[in-house]
């Protein structure tokens, strides 16, 4: 078994949706978006940007994990949020549970203030389905039923068809 | 680590290119970018210096076609050979699920290909893990240059556990896809 410590289940989804759902329409951001350290999008919801969310979302993680190695040379654990201030358009990130990064996009129809408010409360509500997901993983000792040989067979052969000169 | 979304049926994995500075990691990935089909392949974003070394890292998502039902996208990462950008190597390596190593072949690279290993070795540490755990294959990486060292003698001192090898000359592409695929296939079968 791979340590596929990190699997999103329906019911789990649903309330992050719902959670997201509620937070794009009471800060009146343009996008918010889920993603993990390691730069995985898990959801993301809103007007669909003109980029590609995976690079984003790469990226996203790669400014929170840069600003936590700066946060540690002085001296802090990391910084739990970040700002960053366009001329139009303006980005926000939140650390969510210990893996987890919420960001969200926002113009000039809202306001930063509006919108650190309201993600307070969705980091608080975010947090209490990623600890409960990280909790079932936890004792999830479940092989994957869907991830047989037919499955390693079938990815092969799509390996070879997208890997080729 | 991969991300397996059971709601909207994606699974996500991370390999990651290491190898010492020049040796050729992003030369791998833009063959890549340049040969798969372009409604497969997202952006290819690199953060590089102005004198085109990998500063943080280059990234490119691909999209495998759906495998029973689960839409499945490989994240290429390249970690910066350079020794000084250690810090940004370990963040990187955070949550991988396959590695490919690019050895230099030349001669004059051989100290630095053995103290990259090293390195990876150790970065690997930092997050609990063992390079025998982690899907893994080795590229020997400039075959076409004078003043190599045998692919026998790499090994010895590289691969002494043999792990899929490859020989490569990725400005021609050669070797690149035998590579990627050796590690695709291999992150893919640890899941079933």
């Amino acid at each position: 078994m791979v340590r596929t410590n990190w699997k999103v289940f329906e019911e789990d989804y649903w309330a992050i949706n719902t959670t997201l759902q509620e937070l794009l329409q009471n800060s009146n951001a343009t996008s918010v978006l889920l993603l993990d350290k390691t730069g995985q999008m898990i959801a993301s919801l809103g007007e669909e940007p003109q980029f590609d969310l995976h690079s984003f979302a790469s990226l996203c993680a790669a400014d929170f994990e840069a600003n936590a190695q700066l946060a540690q040379l002085i001296g802090e654990k990391d910084f739990a949020t970040l700002y960053h201030q366009g001329s139009n358009e303006s980005m926000y990130l939140a650390r969510v549970a210990k893996d987890i990064i919420l960001v969200i996009l926002f113009d000039k129809r809202t306001t930063l203030g509006l919108v650190r408010l309201r993600t307070k409360k969705a980091v608080d509500n975010l947090a209490t389905v990623i600890t409960r997901l990280y909790d079932k993983l936890e004792y999830e000792n479940e092989e994957l039923k869907e991830f047989d040989e037919e499955f390693a067979a079938e990815a092969e052969v799509e390996i070879d068809s997208l890997f080729s000169d | 680590m991969s991300l397996i979304n059971y709601s909207s049926r994606e699974i996500n994995v991370k390999i990651v290119y290491y190898g010492p500075g020049l040796c050729g990691k992003t030369t791998n990935i833009q063959y890549i970018y340049n040969k798969v089909s372009p409604d497969t392949k997202g952006k290819l974003i690199t953060l590089a210096t102005e004198m085109d070394r990998t500063l943080f890292f280059d990234f490119l998502p691909l999209e495998l076609g759906k495998v029973k039902g689960f839409k499945t996208r490989f994240h290429l990462y390249t970690v910066p050979g350079q020794v000084y950008y250690d810090a940004s190597r370990k963040l990187i390596l955070r949550g991988v699920d396959g590695v490919v190593f690019v050895a230099d072949s030349q001669r004059s690279r051989y100290d630095a290909n053995i103290e990259s290993l090293y390195n990876l070795h150790e970065n690997l540490n930092e997050y609990n893990l063992k390079l025998e755990e982690v899907p893994y294959a080795i590229q020997y990486n400039k075959r076409d240059l004078p003043d190599i060292i045998s692919v026998d003698d790499l090994q010895q001192e590289l691969n002494p556990k043999e792990f899929p090898s490859f020989e490569a000359v990725a400005t021609k592409g050669i070797g690149v896809f035998d590579t990627l695929k050796a590690v695709a296939k291999a992150v893919l079968r640890n899941l079933s």
